[in-house]
């Protein structure tokens, strides 16, 4: 065997051959990522020190878009300020409604999969027709939001047309799909030991006691990772505020997303573009790090307790 | 399992027992009405939509409404999908690019995972958490470079950029197929290779049909995120003759924004196939989400 391997060229190792096809097997990604990702993020960057109108071939002028978007363009910080209100509204109110609704369901009662698939169903509609949807719901005038309103005698404000309502209107329509992550949470509360709760229950712990000293602390790890990507959708949100607002009324609802797309394919400012979309990028990780801190040592981990 | 325990319980137990039992069943009845009324407040948009999409434009704003619409109009749908628009073309437009990146993005995922879980290859752990990091990062940053690149190309007002990128690249569903890899047994792999298996054979014939559900989770994930889609299509797609469904609906709204009874119908019928594909493959939604959220 060993004379046998001294022979053969190095190509046809069996070393070099695995290295082959291993490179050759994860290909799609490499490539994809050279071409897709790591190219376009390098040219991003230099787009982002540049005008550029996509006609003429770009100019370089430093560091000036950077200091347009900070201290000259007031759209920046009222799209960041809506684009955050709206994520930390709709974020922990889906998270508490999303776990409320799976701990209902994860009382051992009947019908469990007639409510689940009932409460996933809107969470496989979004997009265009969800927000027409949406829109005609929160119609002022025959809409069917203000008539339910109207019979508990209150009336119901302009929603998409009221600088104060609009964005709420948006949390609330967000709060429909509450079921895809509801789905989540119902599978980590399967997920615990009924024995933790049977003991607790002979030491006379109530329901509130259960919750707060089993559920919730081990459901930690699961609300936390919602919590992250939640946020991280919620902070690219494009499409309601094209369809549903047009990030109106008086830029209440000017999503990020949306002035970053008037900026690069309404008006062909693509290198202005180019840093709000760094700027995004950085916004979105700095939060990120933020709810990372705020969360250490508050999450549970299984392994802590059971050194498996 | 309950027999065992019920034996190991003192007698005294008993009442205690019984009013846990007491205190289940009124536990269960305000479960069961909160749920009832939740699940009426889930669906009450989509039947007022199918309601509205029936009526004539006159009832639309009818007060008190109509759950009911008199008469049945038939016709809404008739005229939003052909008279108005060439509905249809939008939809073989759309399936056409659904179906494309189903298959792009099940291949190549299922390719990159089987390098990640099976193969033994210099880099693989470097690449592997660079894979990772892109995970992190935002779509919106590569977007204008990926437009500038397909410009390029000539592939403005074409499908191949709402196409190609699903063939290449990948992080999420890549992790995921990765993982679901890993639960089977390496020597499978081991014992074909003595049989003289290439790895190709091995990927088909044995991780494969031994993954169908996680695949089947990335096909339909995949499915109604595409069919879903807005701002690529809007981005790239601009003849009427190119658009997809959900850009469709986009520019009806703008010419008939208060045909409530025209929007409804068009709007049910673009939402139609992910529902369809919900009722039939339920399972595999439920499992799908269930395994990347939990599991990852």
């Amino acid at each position: 065997m060993g004379m046998a391997a001294s022979r053969i060229p190095w190509y046809r190792s069996r070393r070099f051959q695995e290295n082959l096809s291993g490179w050759i097997w994860s290909s799609p990604f490499t490539i994809g990522f050279v071409v897709f990702i790591g190219g376009p993020m390098v040219a991003s960057a230099f787009l982002a020190f540049t005008q550029w109108d996509i006609i003429r071939a770009p100019e370089w002028t430093g560091l000036a878009n950077f200091q347009r978007l900070l201290f000259e363009d007031e759209l920046v910080w009222i799209s960041l300020r809506v684009t955050t209100v709206y994520s930390l509204m709709s974020v922990p109110l889906s998270i508490v409604l999303g776990l409320a609704l799976a701990m209902l369901l994860n009382t051992g009662i009947r019908g469990l999969q007639y409510y689940r698939t009932i409460f996933y169903l809107p969470a496989v509609l979004s997009g265009v027709a969800v927000a027409l949807l949406w829109r005609w719901l929160f119609t002022a005038e025959g809409g069917l939001l203000n008539i339910f309103l109207g019979y508990v005698g209150i009336q119901g404000p302009g929603w998409l047309t009221s600088e104060d309502w609009a964005l709420p209107a948006l949390v609330i329509m967000s709060l429909w799909h509450v079921g895809g992550t509801m789905v989540i949470y119902l599978a980590g509360l399967q997920g615990i030991p009924t024995d933790l709760y049977e003991a607790a229950h002979v030491d006379g712990a109530n329901w509130w006691d259960r919750t707060r000293a089993i559920t919730i602390p081990l459901m930690t790890p699961i609300i936390f990772y919602m919590f992250v990507m939640g946020l991280i959708t919620a902070l690219q949100t494009f499409t309601q505020a094209y369809i549903m607002t047009a990030g109106g009324p008086f830029n209440a609802t000017l999503f990020f997303m949306l002035y970053l797309y008037r900026n690069a394919f309404e008006w062909f400012k693509m290198g202005y573009a180019s840093a709000l979309a760094w700027v995004l990028f950085a916004y979105i990780l700095a939060l990120t790090l933020v709810v990372f801190r705020f969360s250490r040592g508050r999450i549970y981990y299984e392994g802590d307790m059971r050194g498996r | 399992m309950d027999a065992t325990r019920t034996q190991r319980q003192p007698a005294g137990l008993t009442a205690l027992a019984s009013s846990v039992k007491f205190w289940r069943a009124v536990g269960h009845t305000t479960a069961h009405v909160a749920l009832i009324v939740g699940g009426f407040v889930t669906l009450i948009p989509l039947f007022w939509m199918i309601s509205t999409s029936l009526k004539t434009p006159a009832s639309v704003f009818n007060f008190p409404p109509q759950w009911i619409p008199e008469p049945v109009m038939w016709d809404n749908y008739h005229t939003a999908l052909v008279k108005i628009m060439p509905f249809g073309l939008y939809y073989i437009n759309t399936t056409i690019i659904t179906a494309a990146s189903i298959v792009g993005k099940v291949l190549s995922r299922a390719v990159v995972a089987f390098a990640f879980a099976r193969l033994r290859w210099w880099g693989r752990d470097v690449v592997f958490i660079l894979m990772l990091s892109t995970m992190m990062l935002p779509p919106q940053v590569t977007l204008i470079p990926q437009f500038i690149i397909f410009r390029s190309f000539g592939w403005i007002d074409t499908f191949w950029p709402l196409i190609v990128p699903a063939f290449f690249g990948g992080a999420f569903y890549t992790f995921l197929l990765r993982q679901f890899f890993l639960t089977i047994p390496l020597e499978m792999d081991d014992a074909a290779r003595i049989d003289g298996a290439s790895n190709l054979q091995i990927f088909a014939r044995i991780i494969l049909p031994l993954s169908k559900p996680a695949l089947a989770a990335v096909a339909i994930f995949t499915f109604t995120a595409t069919w879903n889609e807005f701002l690529t299509p809007l981005i790239y797609l601009h003849s009427k003759q190119k658009l997809t469904v959900a850009l469709a609906l986009s520019a009806f709204r703008g010419e008939y924004s208060t045909s409530w009874h025209l929007l409804m119908a068009a709007s049910l019928v673009a939402m139609l196939p992910p529902l369809l594909v919900f009722f039939f493959a339920q399972k595999y939604f439920i499992q799908g989400v269930v395994f990347t959220g939990v599991k990852s």
